[in-house]
Formats: structure tokens, sequence, C-alpha cells
């Protein structure tokens, strides 16, 4: 068997052996589908019944009873005051005080026992909208159809002048490109400080030089990065597979009936005086986004330039990880040579945050095409898509990358094939390009 | 017929000189010492012929062909500092190491488990390094430098780490391994086990060959005529003559019945001999034949005048 198929299995395999691996691995996807789920318990529970108490001073009581009552809300009216130690002592959740300048100044005060929800909040203030509109209505006698009609929403559209048929949703599709982003930046992070502990470790147990007698050092560092890059694809594939299905079991389970993304939307959407055709529109509106968003990212080409440039970014920068390994004699000493190489990972992620509000700007720009930050502001870019005379830059963003992966793979070689057998020396930047030039 | 040739071997790393025009022949069968002071260079030489490293110049044959990669299949190597993955059980570590000098991993079993049995190893195959005690886990090291039965063996610093039952067993082994054909290069401090198992001996000092031969031929070389001679002490007259005219150096032992006598140059044995009994009635006469040790000093400290 190859050699460096060989080193790469035992990489591969005690990696995903280790109990903090099956860990972590069964751990993470709990974690994220357990906060999202207590995410949205949350949001959801803390509503509650609600029995709100409207004080309503203004003359002719004119909210009184006609704040539609559900299962949650329970509404009672007065038009005196209650005092301070009234309502705490009362059943009342919520008590809505509206002066007898109410109409005029559109404000109304709540006064909570405890803070009611922004759900809540907006339950309320639609209804009010909806009662105080009809009342100027009818004082002004104007009929609910016309209103209607008049009632205008204006619906500003952006759109490319290469793309003109198409609506763009650029920024959104940024927003799905970052997300990718970030995937591969924690993976960097992540796997390739592995590497670098693994090469620390050979060296610290001094087992280094027995197995570079028996294989070249580089096949070793290769053998390593490319065992420990199997590892966080298993990984990640594997959080991915879980966190999916648990989600789904969650759905069906625990959130059956209190999450449906569709009756939140509607509910967000749904306005005081708005026709049942025009709920039924901006909903058709949203979900039209959606599949249209969905439709706008070419799937073949996201996931194709996503493995690349996970790959890719991983390599490079797990090469730098392994020549830093191979420079120190412990994790402690390796703080020096860490810097240089996560501020350009940082400063990546920093740039594709930023551009996410400006995805063509010339910061995204240039550092997609930057090899060091490219495999993470690319991704934004190739979410949103290139017209056929910009796909250069995408080329030439690989090809860069392509390009310095061996120049830093084989000075990273370099560095490590001298370092790894160095012992007890602290090693500087003048030292470590003394051995760039070391022949063999 | 020599299993190693190194002629004119040179490297430097930057300002320091590893090696200078180093020269060495190893015959087939036979156990080379590598001796010389830390920092004289045996590590950087071991790790060229290891193709860890590269020479800048001079050239390195194997068994009659240029050094190639092919060859590491045929060397094993125990460097100085060596150890194993801790959280690996020793038998997949073996197994791996084993591997990666060529074998299948059925073959590495099979040739694994009598050297498991040999150094009593066998209920300790599932068990980690970390929980072993240095002794087992140089055993294992051992093991592994050895089991593909290369045909060239780098032994650097064998013994250290092995309490004195356990650096006989290897010096017992090497012997082993060295009847069944296989040529060894050691690299030791251990003078000892030099003057035991050494067939020739390299010094180096200072990056350059030193001293070449075999433990005789370095002990006839440094031999400085001194012998211990043992008397009757009741008829002794040491003021003698003829003590004075043939030595250079006399010392007598405290209890009067022996002295070392250095002779003076050009004087022969018999010469002192004849004139001495004539004085003293002499028991025994030994020639007091340096170690290693003692040879390994004076060469490096002559060198350094």
């Amino acid at each position: 068997m190859n050699k460096t198929l060989l080193i790469i299995k035992r990489e591969y395999l005690t990696r995903v052996k280790k109990k903090s691996f099956i860990l972590m691995t069964f751990l993470g996807p709990l974690l994220m589908v357990g906060i999202m789920v207590a995410a949205v318990m949350l949001s959801l529970s803390e509503s509650g019944k609600q029995s709100v108490l409207v004080v309503d001073k203004t003359p002719g009581m004119l909210t009184k009873d006609l704040f539609k009552e559900s299962a949650d809300y329970k509404y009672f009216y007065s038009d005196k005051d209650l005092s301070d130690e009234e309502f705490k002592e009362s059943e009342y959740t919520l008590m809505l005080y509206l002066n007898e300048r109410f109409v005029e100044t559109d404000a109304a005060a709540i006064y909570y026992k405890k803070l009611p929800s922004f759900k809540v909040m907006k339950t309320l203030e639609s209804q009010m909208e909806e009662i105080l509109e009809g009342y100027k209505l009818r004082v002004s006698g104007i009929l609910p159809s016309v209103y209607a009609r008049i009632n205008t929403n204006i619906n500003l559209v952006p759109k490319d002048i290469d793309k003109k048929t198409e609506k763009s949703y650029d920024r959104e599709l940024a927003i799905v490109g970052f997300a990718f982003s970030f995937l591969i930046y924690i993976f960097i992070f992540l796997y390739g400080s592995q590497v670098m502990r693994g090469v620390i470790e050979e060296k610290t147990t001094r087992i280094v030089e027995v197995i570079v007698s028996s294989v070249k050092p580089f096949q070793l560092m290769l053998g390593k990065i490319l065992g420990v890059a199997m590892v966080g694809l298993t990984q990640f594939l594997l959080w991915v597979f879980l966190s999916a299905s648990l989600f789904f079991v969650a759905q069906a389970t625990i959130l059956k009936d209190k999450y449906n993304p569709q009756e939140m939307v509607q509910e967000q959407v749904s306005k005081k005086m708005a026709s049942e055709m025009q709920m039924e529109l901006k909903q058709q509106e949203d979900t039209q986004m959606v599949f249209e968003i969905l439709n706008r990212i070419n799937f073949p080409v996201m996931i194709g330039m996503f493995i690349f440039y996970f790959l890719g970014g991983y390599l490079l920068y797990a090469a730098l990880f392994a020549a830093i390994g191979a420079a120190v004699d412990n994790e402690t000493d390796t703080q020096q040579f860490m810097l240089p190489v996560t501020i350009p990972l940082i400063f990546g992620l920093m740039v594709g945050e930023f551009a996410i509000t400006n995805p063509e700007g010339p910061a995204a720009f240039w550092f997609s095409l930057f090899p060091l930050t490219s495999p993470i502001v690319m991704m934004m870019r190739v979410a949103i898509g290139f017209d056929a005379g910009n796909v250069w830059q995408l080329v030439l963003s690989m090809a860069l990358l392509i390009a310095t992966f061996f120049g830093v793979v084989w000075m990273a070689a370099k560095i490590y094939r001298t370092g790894i057998l160095m012992y007890g020396k602290k090693v500087s930047y003048k030292e470590l390009w003394k051995w760039l030039r070391f022949k063999n | 017929m020599n299993i190693l040739e190194v002629s004119n071997v040179s490297k430097k790393y930057e300002a320091h000189q590893a090696l200078t025009d180093i020269n060495l022949n190893l015959e087939k069968g036979k156990i080379l010492g590598l001796l010389g002071p830390n920092g004289a260079g045996k590590t950087s030489l071991i790790r060229i012929i290891n193709q860890i490293t590269a020479p800048d110049s001079g050239t390195v044959t194997f068994n009659g062909e240029k050094l190639e990669r092919k060859h590491v299949e045929e060397i094993g190597y125990l460097p100085e500092e060596r150890g194993l993955y801790r959280k690996m059980k020793i038998g997949e570590q073996a197994i791996y190491l084993t591997q990666l000098k060529g074998f299948s991993r059925a073959d590495a079993v099979k040739k694994l488990r009598p050297w498991f049995e040999k150094f009593d190893l066998n209920q300790w195959w599932d068990k980690k390094i970390e929980d072993l005690s240095k002794g087992m886990a140089q055993k294992v090291q051992f093991i592994t430098t050895v089991v593909h039965e290369p045909k060239l063996l780098i032994l650097d610093e064998p013994f250290s780490g092995f309490d004195p039952i356990n650096a006989q067993l290897v010096r017992d082994e090497i012997k082993v391994l060295k009847e069944k054909g296989i040529s060894i290069m050691l690299s030791t401090h251990n003078m000892a086990s030099v003057e035991e198992i050494c067939d020739e001996v390299y010094l180096i000092n200072q990056s350059k060959n030193v001293l070449q031969g075999t433990v005789h031929e370095l002990q006839n070389q440094f031999f400085d005529q001194s012998y211990k001679v043992s008397f009757d002490a009741s008829a002794t007259d040491l003021n003698s003559a003829a003590f004075q005219a043939h030595c250079q150096k006399v010392e007598l032992n405290p209890n009067n019945e022996s002295m070392k006598i250095t002779l003076n140059e050009g004087v022969e044995l018999n010469q002192f001999l004849g004139s001495a009994l004539a004085s003293i009635n002499i028991k025994e006469v030994k020639p007091l034949i340096p170690s290693m040790n003692d040879i390994f000093i004076k060469a490096i400290n002559d060198q350094k005048r």
C-alpha cells in the first residue's frame, strides 16, 4: 500500500475513533438543534395567555368590545383608572391605557407585570390600529372598500441593469454565501490547528525521526493534512445529516403545534385594513421570493465551488499550520507564528461580513482574488453569481489559490523538514528564513 | 563486500560544518561502532545514511548501489531521540511502523508476534504506550526497528533507557542479529559494549574522521608500553638502576606488591625483565591494554592540542 495512504489512514482512524470526536459529532447537532428548539420554544411560550384590561378614557369609550378575543387573549374594558396596587393584585397581565386624546395622538401606554413579548405587542398594536382606522374612516365618511383602494404600499424593486427581467436578490444571496464562508472559516480554524497539534505531538514524542526514516517528511506532512481533512469532512457531513434529521424529528414532535412558519409570517404581515386578497398576495410574494432565491443559486456550481474553496483554503492554511507545528517544541511557543496566519483568516471573515451590504464593491473584489482570503470572501460572490463577462475573476481567483497552495506547500515542506528534527531550540523568523534556503 | 560505503561526505548547515570529508566502510555482517563526543557529527551522518537529509558532497553506496529511496526498506533505524505515539495501542503502532517499511498488515502481524513473545510483551499488545514503563516502551521501539529484517541496522544509543538486565538482553539480541548476517552500525557512548560487540570502530570529532580500526588494532595503537608488574615484596630494591634505565615512569602500588611501569621508547619488555629479575622476584607481568574509554578520551584530548 502506498505509504502516504497509510499515513492518511492512521491520521483518520486515530482521530475518528477518539471519544472526543464521537462526542462532538453527536453533541454538536444536539446542541445546535437544542438551541434552535429552545429559541423557538422561548419565543412562543413566553407569550402565554394574556388578560388585558383596556382602560379607555376616550369620549364614549371608542374601543369598547372591539378587540378580537382569542384563546390566548381576553379583554376587559373599563373607563376608570386602576391604582398601581390594584393592578398588581388583579388577575390582569397587562393594562392598556388609552387617554382622552388617543384619537389625536395615536399613542397609548401599556403597563405590565412581566414584560410582554414582541409578538404580544405587535398583536395589540395592530388591533388598536385597526380599531382606530375604522373609527377615523367612519368619522370621515369613507367606505372601507374605498380606503382599501386608496391605501398605497410602494414596493421598490432593485433591478440589475444586466438582468432586467429578474428581480435582484443580491443581498439575500450574499447572506446565503456568507453562511458557506463562515463554515469554511470554522473548518480551517478547527482542523488547521488539529494538524498543528498533530505535528507538535509527533515532535514531542520523538516518533517523527523513526517515521521519516521510512517515508519522506513531505509524505508525512501531506498524509497528516489530508487525513485531518477527511476527519473534518466526515464530521461536517455527519453534522449536516444528524442536525437535519434531528430538526425534522423535533419539528414533528416537540414543536408540532407551535412552530408553523407560514402562520408566523402571516401574523407579521397581517395589516389592519388589508384585505384577504392583499394578504394572500404578500404571502405568495414571500414564498415566491424564497423559491426565486433558491432558483437563482446555481447549486451544482455553488456546491462545486464550496468544495473547491473549502479544500483549497483548508489545504493552504493547514500547510502553514503544519510548518508552525514543526518549528516549535510545544504549543505555548506557537503564539508568535500563529498571529500572521490567523490575521488574514479573521480579516477575510470581516471583509465578508461587510461585503454582504456591498457584494460588488472593491473590497469584495480584491479580497475574493487574494488567496489567503478568497476561500472566505469568494463564496458570497459565487452565491450571487457571475456574469459571463466576470467569470474571469472566478477563474483567476481559483488559479491564484491553486498556485499559492503549491507555493505555500513547498515552503511549508522546507520548514517542516528541518523543523521536525530540531529540538530544544527557540526558533525565530530569521531562523525560519534560513531553513527555507537549506538544501535537502 | 561492503554493505555501506561512505566516501568524502560533507554537510554544512549555514555556518555550522557538520561533516567534513567523512569516510567509512561497513563490511557485510559486521558491527561498526561509530564513536565521537556530543556534537561530533554522528547524528548528521546517520541521518544522511537514512536519507533524512542529503550530503552536500560525497557519495554513499548501499550494497554496491548508489543509495536510493528504495533502500529505506532494507535499513532499520533506532534514533537517539526516539518515541512512540502515546495514545496508540502498541500492537497497532508496531503494525503501522512495520507497514511503513513496506509490509502488508497480515505480514506485519505475523512478523511482530514472535518478537513480542521474545520480549515478553504479548499481554501488552492492546495497551497504550502511556500505560507502559519506559523500559517496555524501549523494547517496543527496538522491535519496530528490527522486525522487517533489514540488511543494515543503525542503532543510535540503543542501550539508553534500559536497566543492566535489559541492556544485556539488547546486546545479546544484537549479537543474534549479527549471526543472522545483518550488518550493524552502532553509535554509543557505552564503551564496554563497544569492546564487547564491535568489529570495527570509527571515531569522529569536530566533523572529521579521527580514528579507525578494530578494537584490537586501536588498543595496540594506543598501547603505551605500560605493564603491571607483580612481585614478591620481601625481596625488593626499587632503587635499582634497571628500573630507571628502561622505564620512563614507575608507580609503586600502595600495597608494595605490584607496580605500574611504562617502558622507554624502543625498550623491549625482555630487556626490562632481564635487568629487573636481578633485583626483584617477579610473579606476574601483565600488559596494561587501554580500554576503549581510555582511547576515546586520549584521542579526543590529543586532537584538542
